[in-house]
């Protein structure tokens, strides 16, 4: 292949530090992040005309964002042609889709894309992250139909995915401890992950439930960390020190209705609408799939990106995973080689996107997986937000 | 006023009859007047048909439990888990749903395609339409 059909690269990746309680501001964690992709890609800050960002500079819980366009501009002193932060796109990986547009479109040639967390640092007793309304006040907006009867974490939506995919198809717990359990494994191989410890499908058995059929171990953990990715018009890329990733096909379609509750399958999402996008933009198929880095914010959306990019049939992820031979570093289909939001933490889908490239570049060092991988899918969101990018080695 | 036991929701212009409804029993959802169709969260505008002779309705108040969850977790004091979170299914449009929380059930009772009514519980200046089993259904 010589050039993405896209028409753009993923130019430089870099990432700040990843922890627990760094006591860092976001700004700062960001920054690093931008000056490791900047160097990563060879490329100067003048150089950067876009800047890119999902959720924008406010959420609506501690450390959610708290970065957005205004800060990183001024703090790095950009002179941007085009800039976007916010919420409303086909899920976390919307901040890429609008900038492959833009690049394509030649409003400008190299974007700076995006995305930091601090929940770790910012939550507090009173305040915890990702839990909607504790810091007092009303709810407005979509969260007005879940949090007045006490559905205020995402665990407890996704809960309800999971319970109908476990009656329609089956699907048990035994089979999703396939999924939680090879992802510590990969972590273990990440010097990044927080979670490094390996488990076993009794720990995952016995662990705590949060909200049924989801237990701890079904839930990403909260961090601080940043990731940054440039992407860059293709035919810019005789310039990139580093060796580019091309960005082959996205999806970024929403077809059904834009809440958790009103799909009318309760187990499909909007990642089956962008699935479907996704494989109708390119001629490459589920098939040509190597390696997979779907978002896991809970093991049950996992299992429905498996399932809407057709890696598995309907209803068949809970026996794919199970027992985790085909997940694995060596088996058909490795997923979320570097732990997964499960195990190395929850960097809200740009984690995944950078660690495609990293597998792609063959730069996985202890955990990369062997044979070369030359096409990564990576998807992220759950319920109403769903994007998927279709990652392709370079040439 | 009784205390709320979880965040209550913002009062506007669109919201109103839904939350506000249950003071006088009735739980209220849009309705098309020219299609018919039942419409939830409320909306000015049928997504069937495009008319905006959509009004607020008395619903029946009746389904069925299409999934749910048991929460364990502690997450409001007010609160205490567990609790069971519920999509329902309402009788009056395959398309009608809402999502609520159980009442007057042990969360291990719950079940898929269990029969529930609406219940209304006094929160503020809101009336939460929470929902229980119909025992009595036939």
């Amino acid at each position: 292949m010589s050039e993405p059909s896209t028409g753009a690269v993923i130019s430089g990746i870099g990432q700040s530090d990843v922890g627990r309680r760094l006591g860092r501001s976001g700004l700062s964690l960001t920054v690093q992040a931008v000056l490791g992709a900047l160097a990563d890609a060879g490329l100067g800050r003048t150089d950067i005309d876009g800047l890119s960002t999902w959720p924008g500079g406010s959420g609506p819980a501690p450390g959610f964002s708290g970065v957005g366009v205004w800060d990183v501009k001024d703090a790095l002193g950009l002179d941007l042609e085009w800039f976007s932060g916010g919420s409303e796109t086909a899920g976390q990986l919307g901040a890429i889709v609008n900038a492959v547009a833009v690049v394509r479109a030649g409003l400008a040639t190299h974007v700076l894309c995006f995305r930091t967390v601090w929940e770790s640092t910012a939550q507090t007793a009173a305040r915890r992250a990702s839990v909607i309304g504790t810091g007092g006040g009303r709810v407005e907006g979509a969260h007005q139909w879940m949090v007045p009867f006490g559905a205020v974490s995402a665990t407890n939506w996704a809960g309800l995915l999971a319970t109908r995919h476990f009656y329609e198809f089956g699907t048990t717990r035994e089979q999703v401890a396939g999924l939680a359990t090879t992802l510590r494994a990969n972590a273990a191989l990440n010097p990044k992950a927080v979670l490094r410890d390996p488990i076993s499908v009794e720990d995952y058995l016995d662990a705590r439930m949060i909200s049924e059929p989801l237990c701890l171990f079904d839930c990403d953990i909260p961090v601080d960390g940043s990731t940054a990715v440039i992407v860059s018009a293709a035919d810019a890329a005789g310039d990139f020190a580093a060796t580019p990733v091309s960005i082959e096909a996205m999806g970024s379609a929403l077809h059904g209705r834009p809440y958790w509750d009103q799909c009318a399958d309760l187990t499909s999402m909007a990642a089956h609408d962008a699935s479907d996008a996704l494989w109708r933009n390119t001629t490459l198929t589920a098939s040509d799939v190597d390696i997979a880095q779907l978002y896991d914010g809970f093991s049950i959306l996992t299992l429905i990106w498996l399932e809407a990019l057709g890696l598995c049939g309907k209803g068949e992820a809970g026996p794919f995973v199970a027992g985790g031979s085909r997940i694995a570093l060596t088996g058909e289909l490795p997923l979320n080689t570097g732990g997964g939001q499960l195990s190395a933490g929850r960097l809200h889908g740009f984690g995944h996107l950078h660690e495609a490239c990293v597998q792609l570049r063959g730069t996985g060092s202890d955990r990369q997986v062997p044979g070369n991988p030359e096409v990564a899918v990576v998807a992220a969101g759950g319920g109403y937000l769903g994007g998927a990018l279709l990652l392709t080695q370079h040439r | 006023m009784p205390e709320a036991t979880a965040p209550l929701p913002a009062l506007d212009p669109g919201n109103i009859p839904f939350w506000t409804g249950g003071g006088r029993g009735e739980l209220l959802i849009c309705r098309c007047g020219s299609c018919r169709r039942w419409l939830h969260p409320p909306v000015p505008v049928c997504r069937f048909c495009l008319s905006t002779e959509v009004t607020p309705k008395p619903s029946s108040g009746r389904g069925r439990v299409l999934t749910y969850t048991i929460n364990r977790q502690a997450w409001l004091p007010s609160l205490p888990p567990p609790y069971v979170i519920a999509v329902i299914g309402l009788d009056d449009d395959p398309d009608l749903r809402v999502t609520s929380r159980l009442v007057d059930v042990e969360p291990e009772g719950v079940s898929i395609g269990m029969r529930v009514r609406v219940r209304f519980e006094e929160a503020g200046d809101v009336w939460l339409p929470l929902f229980t089993p119909e025992w009595d259904h036939r």
